[in-house]
C-alpha cells in the first residue's frame, strides 16, 4: 500500500443486473486498487445480491461481471464487509456469498463509514 | 458525518436504509424526490417524526418549491443551495442511493 494512502469505502447498495451502478463500481474499484489505495467495500441492502453463488447471466445475453470479485484479493483488497441484516433479511448467510467477508451491524458500518477519508455509493 | 437522500421514501427503501444505518446526531439532508419526506400527513411521517428526536433533518428548498411540498413537519429544516454547501463541507457524506 501506498505511504499517503487514502481510506476509500465502497457502498454497494444496488443488485447485480438492474441498472449499471454495480458494473460500474466494480470498475472503480478494480481501477482504485491498483492505486494501492486503503480500499474497504460495503455491501448492505440489495448490494448483498452482487456477491451470491452461482449466479449466470447466460440467458439474459450479458457478461456476468460478479466473478470478477473474486480477483479483489488479487488487488490487496481484503476489507470487504457486509451487513448482517441485510443477508438475514434475504434468507442468506456467509457460505452463499462468493467471496469472504466479514459481516458487521449498522452500527460497526456507520462507525467504518466515518474512519474514511471518501466514501463513494454504488 | 451527513447523509444525504434523493429518493421518495414512498417508493424507494433508500431514506429507511439511511435511517438503519444512522448514528444519533448526524445530520439527513433530504433532496429531489426525498423532499416529499418532509410533506406532513404522508404514511412516513410517523419515521421522520421519530427520526427528528435523535437526528437533524434538513430539506432543500428548491426541490420543496418545485414539488409544491409546502406543509413541513414541524422540526425539520429548510436550507438553500448555500445551506447544502455548508452540510457537505462540514461533513463527510455518504449517499443513499
Amino acid at each position: 500500500m501506498a505511504e499517503d494512502a487514502k481510506k476509500i469505502m465502497f457502498v454497494m447498495q444496488k443488485p447485480p443486473h438492474g441498472s449499471i451502478y454495480p458494473y460500474e463500481g466494480l470498475e472503480f474499484i478494480l481501477i482504485s486498487g491498483a492505486y494501492e489505495q486503503d480500499i474497504s467495500l460495503v455491501f448492505l441492502g440489495d448490494g448483498v445480491y452482487n456477491l451470491k453463488k452461482d449466479q449466470d447471466t447466460s440467458e439474459l445475453g450479458i457478461k456476468g461481471f460478479v466473478k470478477t470479485y473474486r480477483t479483489l484479493e488479487g488487488y490487496d483488497i481484503e476489507n470487504i464487509y457486509v451487513d448482517q441484516n441485510s443477508l438475514k433479511d434475504r434468507g442468506l448467510t456467509q457460505e452463499d456469498l462468493i467471496v469472504d467477508v466479514k459481516v458487521k451491524t449498522a452500527p460497526e458500518i456507520n462507525s467504518l463509514m466515518n474512519e474514511q477519508h471518501a466514501i463513494f455509493p454504488f | 458525518m451527513l447523509h444525504t437522500v434523493n429518493k421518495s421514501p414512498l417508493v424507494n427503501s433508500s431514506l429507511e436504509q439511511c435511517i438503519e444505518f444512522l448514528a444519533k446526531d448526524e445530520p439527513i439532508l433530504l433532496y429531489e424526490d426525498a423532499v416529499y419526506a418532509a410533506q406532513a400527513g404522508t404514511r412516513f411521517e410517523i419515521k421522520i417524526q421519530a427520526l427528528l428526536k435523535t437526528n437533524p433533518v434538513y430539506a432543500l428548498q428548491a426541490d420543496l418549491k418545485a414539488r409544491a411540498v409546502n406543509n413541513i413537519i414541524n422540526g425539520v429544516k429548510i436550507v438553500d443551495y448555500n445551506g447544502f454547501v455548508d452540510l457537505v463541507a462540514e461533513h463527510k457524506v455518504q449517499n443513499w442511493l
